[in-house]
């Protein structure tokens, strides 16, 4: 609900901006996590701010919305039919890394280890939420483990139990002759203390050690 | 800020800002908690994996000035291992999280609520039968309030011959007074057992038509208690 329509609702005096003030506001306020403060401050810095600065946001704001859309292969985001990953003919097209949304991507480009390819699924199976495999593109990535000549899909869900019941679930499904399904490992994260290490986490890394090599 | 200590499990997550999420959990003494874990999402986080839904956790938490309090500290009293290796075992967890947070209240102890919750997911570890879904929630509902009457019929007392089960009135119907849905004997016996105290004998029984027109009424009578959709149970509806 609008901060204006709120405060009259609840009887609320609000000092009165210029509409198109307010309305701003209003709209950093519908963004995830910003507060009505941080929307006011946001805005007052861009009212205050060197006005090719807030043109330079209008333009990015508007140029992403325009031209993002969803892979039609991966469903990565991307800004044609198909994304800078699937159209790159040096990757790997035997491997694919199933991901739960988009910025699962960047994080594992980010570590330069794998060459193959991927796929969004766009969420995760979540009992609680109601989420179940038809609201995910999971019937997409058993079209494609069928028709690519696939031969490793490699589960990289979050390590969480919406995670798991997802890679379970693919696990289940993608049982075809030939392709290996393999599953992210989960230990403890580099710099960290043992001690400080829950249970659940510390009984996986002792179960997924490896022998030293001389 | 007050700070306390509890015993209970995670029913349910939100997330919260970068990378924080609220806790809902059923303690022991102070009933549904709903409480700030900061930075759980991170994976360097101290509480690791033991704030995921189903946990069972020793806590120590700051009482907050609002309606959420803060995790300070967490201590897994179960792993639960098992859980989180079985999709259908996991569907079962859901399902009574779920229907406990339907029922449970803020600020209202209910130590039996939590003791029937914690037997209720050790017996999902210790039997793979799906009949374990539908006595959990026949046992809450009969804690309730909401119990049947299943050793004879709802308006005569006859005891042989119980052909159906009429939620209304909370109890099943002879041939004489047959009113709601029909019910097969063996569906009966189960009922007998769950709602007699022999649950053990239930879960041991081997799976056949009978679990699954028990399963289905236990999800419908809940569902009419807490008058909405148990969204767990029909995660799979479509696939």
């Amino acid at each position: 609900m609008d901060l204006v329509v709120l405060a009259a609702s609840s009887g609320v005096e609000m000092a009165d901006y210029e509409q198109s003030i307010q309305e701003l506001i209003d709209a950093f306020g519908r963004l995830p996590g910003i507060g009505p403060k941080s929307a006011q401050r946001i805005t007052f810095h861009l009212l205050k701010s060197d006005k090719a600065e807030s043109e330079r946001l209008v333009s990015a704001v508007s140029s992403a919305v325009h031209k993002i859309r969803y892979c039609e292969v991966c469903f990565n985001f991307a800004e044609s039919e198909r994304c800078a990953i699937c159209r790159d003919e040096n990757r790997d097209p035997h491997l694919l890394c199933v991901v739960e949304e988009p910025r699962d991507v960047v994080a594992i480009e980010r570590t330069r280890e794998f060459r193959g390819r991927y796929h969004v699924l766009g969420g995760a199976i979540d009992h609680l939420q109601g989420v179940g495999p038809d609201q995910l593109k999971i019937r997409e990535l058993l079209i494609r483990a069928a028709e690519e000549g696939i031969t490793e899909v490699i589960l990289c869900t979050n390590p969480n139990i919406e995670g798991e019941a997802t890679a379970l679930y693919l696990k289940r499904v993608l049982d075809i002759p030939g392709l290996t399904v393999s599953r992210i490992a989960s230990g403890l994260p580099v710099g960290g203390d043992l001690e400080y290490a829950d249970e659940l986490t510390l009984g996986r890394a002792i179960e997924g050690r490896r022998t030293l090599e001389q | 800020m007050t700070l306390y200590r509890d015993v209970g499990v995670v029913l349910r997550t939100y997330k919260l800002g970068e990378a924080d999420r609220i806790i809902v959990f059923c303690t022991q003494n102070s009933g549904k908690v709903r409480a700030v874990a900061k930075g759980v999402r991170k994976t360097k986080s101290k509480f690791g994996s033991r704030l995921e839904v189903g946990s069972h956790v020793l806590l120590q938490l700051y009482e907050g000035r609002g309606d959420l309090d803060i995790v300070n500290q967490a201590e897994l009293v179960e792993t639960g291992v098992e859980l989180r290796s079985d999709l259908t075992r996991m569907g079962r967890v859901a399902s009574m999280l779920e229907a406990v947070d339907g029922v449970i209240q803020e600020g209202q102890a209910n130590p039996a609520m939590y003791e029937m919750l914690v037997g209720g997911l050790r017996a999902v570890a210790k039997w793979d039968t799906a009949l374990v879904t539908p006595a959990f929630f026949f046992r809450l509902l009969e804690a309730e309030g909401v119990g049947l009457q299943v050793e004879g019929c709802a308006v005569c007392g006859e005891t042989d011959e119980l052909v159906s089960i009429d939620m209304d009135q909370g109890g099943l119907r002879c041939t004489q007074h047959r009113e709601g849905m029909a019910i097969s004997p063996q569906a009966v016996l189960i009922l007998q057992l769950i709602l007699g105290g022999r649950v053990a004998t239930a879960l041991a029984l081997p799976a056949g038509p009978a679990i699954f027109e028990v399963e289905h009424l236990a999800s419908k009578m809940l569902e009419r208690h807490l008058d909405r959709r148990l969204r767990s149970l029909h995660v799979f509806d479509h696939t």
